[in-house]
Parts: C-alpha cells; structure tokens; sequence
C-alpha cells in the first residue's frame, strides 16, 4: 500500500489530515468500544448516572445471564447453519450465472442481466407475505430451510452483479490456451476460472454472510412455534425490552453476535477493499 | 493481481452484441445451450424464491385478504383497486411514504458526503493513520445492524448513556421526540453505511494512474484543477453506483427503525414504508394493505433502478 503521492501538499496539512483521520476512527470505533466494554461491566457500574470509558472490575456475569436465561449457544449454532449454507449455495451458483453472462454471448442476454440488477432492488420485506404462505405450502414453516432459501435468492443478484466483474477480469485468451491444451469448457471453468474468482467470490459472501447473519424478520416471520429453531437476533430481542432493558444482557448478546462477522470482515478485509473496486471500475 | 485494472476487462467485439444468439461456440466445445445450464440453478433459485413471490404479492394486493381469508374462513374476493384507493386516501400513508422518501435521501446525503470526505483523506494520509481509520469503518461495517441499533439505543440512553453525560444533556430522550428519534437512527444509519462509500471511492481513487496525476502536475495544474479535469471525471461511474446502492438500502431500512423506535415509534411517528407495511401486514393482519404498500414501493425502485440503467447507458458501459 503506497500512498498517493500527490505534489504541493505541505507537511502540516498532512499532519492536520492525519489528526482527523485518527480522531474519526476513535468516533467510528466508539460504538464497538462501548459495546464491548458494557458487556464485561458489573452490573452495577452499567445502571450507574456516571458512566466511566473503563472499568477495573471484569466480570462474565452478563454473557453468563445471556448464556442461561436463553438457548444461545443453540440459536449461535442455527445463525450459524444458515449463514454458512447460504454462503457456499449462493457462491456456487452465482459464480455459475455470472460465467454464464460474461463468458457467453447469448440471446436475452442483456434481459437477464436488467433483470438480476432489478432483482437487487426487491425489498426484502415487501415479500415476507407472499414467502410466508409458500414457506407454509412447502412444509418448511418453523424450519432453518425457511432461512436459508429466501436469503440465498436474495444474495444472489448482488452476488452476480458483483462476481461479472471478476469473471471478465479473467483473459479470454487463457480459456482459448485451456481449449488448445484439449482441456474441455466444463474443466476450464472449475479448474482455471474457479480458483481465479475465488477472491472475487469470498468478498462477494461478506455480503451474502451479513445479510444472513442480520436477518431476524424472516426468523421472527416464518420460525413462530419452534423456538429450538430460533436465531440469534431473536434471542438478543428479548432482552430489549422499552421499559426495563437489561443492559449488560443485551450488550454481552451484542458482542456474541458481531464477533463473527467481525472475524470474517478482518479476514477479507484486503480482499474486500479491491473486489469493490474491481467490480465497481467493470 | 490485476483484478483492479480495468484494462483488464476483455474489451467486446462491438458487433457481437448486436447478432450474439445465433453464433454457435462449437469452436470452444460448448453448445447454445451451455450458458442456459449454468444459469439454470440462479434462474431457478430467483424464479421461486423471487419471481412468484412478487407475483403473489401483486395478487394479493388486489384481493381482500385478511386474517378470515388465511384461515380459509371466508373466500378471498377481488377488490380491483380497493386497496390501493384505500391507502392513497389514507392521510397516515402519505404522510409515511413523505417521510420515507425525505428521511432516506437525508440518510443518502449524509452517508455520501461523510463516506466521500473520508476517502479523500485517506489519500492524504500516511499508511498507519489510515490503517486506523479503515478498520475502524471496517468495524462499523461489519457490525450487524440489529446489534449496531441496540448499541446506538444504549449510547444515548436517557439514563445510562455517555452521549448525554458527555455533552451535558441531563436526561434528554433520544427516542421520545420525532425529530431527535430520527436523527438518532439516522446517525446509526450513517455509521453503518458510510464505510462501503468510503472503500469503494478510495479504492477508485487509487486506480486513477499516477502517471495522469503526475504529467498534469507536471504541466502545471493547480489540485483543484487536477481533481475536476482527471480525477472527477474518472469517478464518476464509481459515484454513481455507490449512490443508487445507497438510495435503494436507505429507502428499505427496516432493522433500524423497528428495534431504535421500537416499531415505528410513540404512536407511529418514525414508521418508514417497510415498516408500515410489515405492522399493518402482520400486527393488524390486513395482508393486502401490506403488499399494495409492498407494490407501491417496488414500484418506487423499480423507477430508481431505470435512473441508475440509463446512466450507465449514457456512459456507454456496457453491460
């Protein structure tokens, strides 16, 4: 990573550029910060008037509160289950769709392209209707089924949209070379084109992993007898109640919940950064 | 890796475009029917999880279709426009869609313009600063927007909140007024949103050539001139995504509003269109005022979607 070294600007105004950077990142980072610290706070110091950025007495008793008054470790498992499924399914497939669109010329071609950017903009939750009396018609009401197929078709047109530009980025005359070589169309596209996109494909399933990950509309829609069945966003509602919130439990909950994500964010982090703007500069 | 050259991309033979379905690509081994079998599994998956369900939701928009009709109670009939009728004479749903609209562009503007002004910073600053600042918004970002709502809720809590302490507000409740109930959840919207603007537009900016910037500087261009005739220009596109992915994010946001107003707040006052739809859909069982407020909506992005295709168009990219 190298800067962009752009001539005529004078060291203090970089200076000054660098104080605001560091100042807006203590900002952004505040609300995790805050987060964190609270979940590990004693009780008493959370319900204080005096709130303190520290605390030198540690305790667990929140996260255990979180751990015994509710079923998570098995609602961390089922978020887990699902999000997973939708990330490889959804990898799989748009990766698929979008060899099909960038490697080939076909009629409708460009209709299905409009049509998977239109997709994109369907809101979610306009559908919980219409999905909760086809969830109910194909018996998966109150299963993890019911998740994980309408967030794998609504990851999927982002997932394309984004994947078209790692797929093209791939020159054509390496699949002519594999052609040559007698290498056949099916095996260039695992062999060669796969593990080419694969970077394109993990920064593509942070997208599809966060919007699993988040949902609890669909999980408080279509999981409403079986709680067994629950994820953890519904598990972290209970404890957010309006009147008397128990804020060391929703905040230990909290924790639980975005450590994953932010594990998996860190870890494509780098990824992430070019997949964007390779798929943004196609 | 090349992946972020966009001389990479193999450029179309323009002809190709105009005459594509009847080439057969024998010549590499497949058929015509190739791209149909790898695009079969997403057509599928997006034909029944997507397509029909729209489909329904149309449908049920124009029946009446309540709780008597679920149960198989009573027969559903057709209501023609009623419903909509209903809901365009309804003072309560013009209000909320005007508030939809007005809040998501304030969400837009807001998340652009800190999202743009960091990215440029970022360029100004040297590797550790910016490391800072990107994980920082990486954080933001990653974090899920149930649990970044119920962390923005606690960090202005009226009682226990340091924000309050912070800038002397006593006992000031974020939530209890419309205005302020807004700010707030316009706030968490903006910290959770801004950082995919700002990585998106960095990563852009550095993919404009040094050379360019040098040979202007070179010639003499002051910065403000080197930004509007090179830089900008190159940009655009890459603005352009980033603002109509974040018009159709904050026109749906529904997470945000219902756990930080708790469902739209004291009497309905923060309901945005999502969450309209969602309450009179399943709290009051009124299914078909939910999915015409569903209808109108798509309908609304659906208009956003052709603005974004007809720019691209414009810019002569092809798809």
């Amino acid at each position: 990573m190298t800067a962009l070294r752009i001539p005529g600007i004078r060291r203090p105004g970089r200076l000054l550029a660098e104080a605001a950077a560091l100042l807006t990142a203590v900002v952004v980072a505040f609300p995790l910060y805050w987060m964190v610290l609270s979940a590990f706070k004693p009780a008493g110091e959370i319900q204080s008037a005096e709130p303190r950025p520290w605390t030198l007495s540690p305790s667990l008793d929140s996260f255990r509160r979180v751990f015994e008054q509710q079923d998570f470790g098995r609602y961390f498992l089922n978020s887990l289950l699902v999000a997973t499924a939708v990330v490889l399914a959804s990898a799989v497939v748009a990766f698929l769709a979008a060899t099909a669109v960038t490697r080939f010329r076909f009629r409708f071609r460009t209709t299905i392209l409009v049509m998977f950017l239109v997709a994109q903009m369907v809101p979610v939750e306009a559908l919980t209707i219409p999905l909760f009396f086809l969830m109910r018609d194909a018996g998966l009401l109150n299963t993890l089924g019911s998740l994980v197929l309408p967030h794998l078709a609504f990851s999927l047109p982002f997932a394309i949209w984004m994947l078209r530009g790692f797929v093209r980025a791939v020159p054509e005359a390496l699949e002519e070379q594999a052609r040559i070589d007698g290498a056949s169309h099916t095996r260039f596209v695992w062999t060669i084109l796969f593990p080419l996109v694969l970077p394109g494909l993990v920064a593509t399933s942070v997208f599809s992993f966060i919007s699993t990950w988040n949902d609890f509309l669909f999980a408080k829609s279509f999981l409403i007898s079986d709680t067994s069945q629950s994820t953890l966003p519904m598990a972290l509602l209970v404890f957010f109640k309006p009147d008397e919130n128990d804020w060391g439990g929703i905040m230990a909950g909290s924790t639980v919940m975005t450590i994953p994500v932010l594990v998996f964010f860190v870890l494509v982090q780098r990824r992430l950064v070019s997949g964007l703007g390779g798929a943004v500069k196609d | 890796m090349t992946l972020t050259a966009p001389a990479a991309a193999p450029p179309a033979p323009a002809g190709a475009a105009k005459q594509p379905a009847r080439r057969p690509r024998s010549r590499t081994g497949t058929s015509a029917w190739t791209p149909w079998l790898y695009l079969l599994p997403a057509l599928a998956v997006l034909g029944a999880l997507l397509v029909y369900p729209v489909y329904q939701l149309g449908l049920i928009s124009f029946l009446e279709y309540t709780q008597a009709q679920v149960s198989g109670g009573e027969p559903t009939s057709f209501q023609g426009l009623g419903n909509y009728t209903a809901l365009f004479t309804d003072p309560r749903f013009r209000e909320v869609l005007l508030t939809t609209v007005v809040f998501a562009a304030a969400c837009v503007a807001g998340t652009l313009v800190v999202g743009c002004t960091l990215a440029v910073l970022l360029t100004r600053i040297r590797a550790l600063p910016r490391l800072a600042l990107m994980l920082a918004a990486l954080g933001a970002w990653a974090t899920p927007a149930v649990t970044g709502s119920t962390v923005w809720v606690f960090l202005f809590d009226a009682d226990f909140g340091p924000v309050n302490r912070l800038f002397g507000l006593g006992d000031f409740s974020w939530t209890y007024g419309r205005y302020s109930a807004f700010a707030l959840v316009l706030l968490e919207v903006v910290w959770c949103s801004f950082p995919f603007v700002m990585v998106t537009v960095y990563a852009g900016i550095r993919a404009v050539p040094t050379e360019v910037l040098e040979a202007a500087a070179l010639d003499g261009a002051s910065q403000w001139r080197i930004w509007r005739t090179v830089t900008a220009p190159l940009l655009r596109p890459i603005l352009a995504v980033v603002t109509i992915q974040s018009v159709i994010w904050d026109f749906k946001v529904f997470t945000q509003i219902y756990v930080m107003t708790n469902g739209g707040g004291i009497a309905g006052q923060n309901l945005v269109l999502n969450v309209y739809a969602y309450q009179q859909a399943f709290a009051s069982s009124q299914y078909s005022l939910g999915a015409a407020i569903g209808v109108v909506m798509l309908l609304l992005l659906l208009g956003v979607t052709l603005v974004y295709l007809r720019l691209l168009r414009r810019q002569g990219e092809e798809l």
